[in-house]
């Protein structure tokens, strides 16, 4: 068993789009590497490229050139069921709109990633409703997702992202479509997981609240990598609401 | 923490992850139960196909019986070629109308659904599952469809043909000759059977295309669909 110092790695990352004739570069040699065990955040304004960066980085799309290695692993080798291993076993994935299945129940939605990676249904509704416990929502466990708000939804995401142990968490804009406050508490819950799991946390956000608990920010621009900044380095305050306390 | 191939390659990535086939037939009816307004649209080009079809066979049966009538009546005989191909013409036209039908239920169900299917593939669902989920769920609505539809066909025609035949001559219509089939002559009942079997698994040959198609994609693409 190795284990290996970055997680994630990424070496003359591009992906190239033809769009009416002409090229778009959505990313363009984007190399990046990720340690074990921190938060990271990939911001940048609209069509920066950090959704497409999000894509490669979890396997969601081939690039047009360059790598990406998982664990030391090049993406590109892995056959079709190797990758779904993956994505069942190493990567959790956090959207923007959430994703739940609608027809199924909160505990039905986090226990399915464990059904694919072959528990007991006994073992995995445990599992299940403990982790709906951990976001809380121990008691919403058989509301469908009509009948849970936004934050909701996504804490049963993040529940969900959580239900086979994974290594990383990749999270697409979490807080896209939450008000402030919401979105905190989402946030929020991500450090701890981050903190009491160990997992690897990789956000592509333009929400700034998200800076205060990254490790590193990842600043991205048409697709290039502007800069990237240690937490300490960053000389930004956001601010507080009324009520809270730090 | 061991790298990904070297987990995966202890025990045949395949094996590792599974879909047992309780979980397919509950998700299946989930699917189909819980959607029944969507589920009732599917289902309903399915219904009309088949109810045309056995429509069109009962009248076969019908029209020989009426011959038979007129033949013990009145000495009339009707020209056996020429019923012959009416029959064959519209039962092919039924089962083309069915078929568009069908394939069309299909495709739209399965394209209103890329995102959950995206969705699926990142929790790890291998492609054999999506489309294991679609061609239970199409075999389903398939059966229920057509069985709903032989029977709202062939009751329709049944009311129909009791005007003119009575009630007698509507029955007498179920053991006729429906249609000829190498020289032999199916009966309506068995004819309906076959309608509801074909119904069953054209559904599930529509959605095989469209369902592996979906499979393929790759989930970003998959997850950009709005619906």
């Amino acid at each position: 068993m190795s284990v290996y110092e970055y997680i994630v790695r990424t070496k003359d990352l591009s992906k190239y789009y033809v769009m009416g004739g002409t090229e778009v570069r959505a990313l363009d040699d984007v190399a990046l590497d990720i340690r074990r065990g921190e938060y990271v955040s990939i911001m940048g304004p609209s069509g920066s490229g950090k959704s497409t960066l999000f894509n490669m980085i979890g396997g969601l799309d081939k690039p047009t050139k360059g790598t990406v290695f998982i664990d030391e692993v090049d993406m590109a080798q892995l056959t079709a069921s190797e990758l779904a291993f993956l994505r069942c076993r190493k990567i959790g994935y956090i959207f923007q709109t959430f994703n739940l299945i609608p027809v199924m129940t909160a505990l039905e939605n986090v226990t399915l990633p464990m059904v694919f990676a072959g528990l007991t249904t006994d073992d995995a509704l445990d599992k299940g409703a403990a982790l709906l416990t951990k976001v809380g929502l121990g008691d919403r466990r058989d509301h469908k997702p009509t009948e849970l708000s936004g934050g909701q939804q996504q804490r049963v995401a993040i529940a969900r992202a959580f239900a086979n142990d994974p290594a990383i968490i990749l999270a697409d804009e979490p807080t896209g479509n939450l008000d402030l406050r919401t979105g905190k508490e989402i946030i929020d819950l991500l450090k701890q997981m981050n903190e009491e799991n160990k997992v690897t946390v990789i956000s592509a956000t333009h929400d700034l609240k998200m800076i205060d608990v990254s490790d590193r920010v990842v600043w991205i621009r048409d697709g290039k990598i502007e800069r990237i900044e240690e937490r300490e380095d960053i000389d930004l305050q956001v601010g507080q609401m009324e009520g809270e306390e730090k | 923490m061991a790298s990904v191939s070297e987990e995966a390659s202890e025990r045949g990535v395949e094996q590792q992850i599974v879909l047992p086939w309780s979980r397919a037939l509950q998700m299946t009816r989930e699917n189909i139960f819980v959607r029944v307004g969507r589920s009732a649209i599917t289902a309903s080009g399915i219904f009309l196909g088949i109810a045309f079809l056995t429509a069109v066979l009962f009248s076969a049966a019908a029209a020989r019986v009426e011959a038979a009538i007129n033949l013990q009546k009145w000495g009339q005989e009707t020209s056996e070629p020429e019923m012959q191909a009416r029959i064959i013409w519209l039962a092919a036209m039924s089962l083309l109308v069915a078929t568009v039908g069908i394939v069309n239920a299909m495709l739209m169900s399965v394209t209103e659904r890329y995102k959950e299917i995206g969705t699926m593939k990142c929790l790890g669902a291998l492609d054999s599952f999506i489309v294991r989920l679609f061609l239970l769920e199409a075999g389903m609505l398939g059966i229920l469809g057509s069985i709903t539809g032989a029977i709202g066909g062939t009751g329709i025609m049944t009311l129909v043909y009791a005007r003119q035949l009575g009630w007698e001559g509507a029955g007498a219509c179920w053991k006729e000759t429906a249609v000829q089939v190498a020289g032999w002559g199916m009966p309506l009942w068995l004819g309906a059977l076959v309608a509801v079997a074909i119904g069953g698994i054209l559904s599930v040959l529509a959605a095989l295309y469209p369902a592996w198609r979906a499979a393929k994609m790759p989930p970003a693409a998959a997850l950009r669909s709005e619906f």
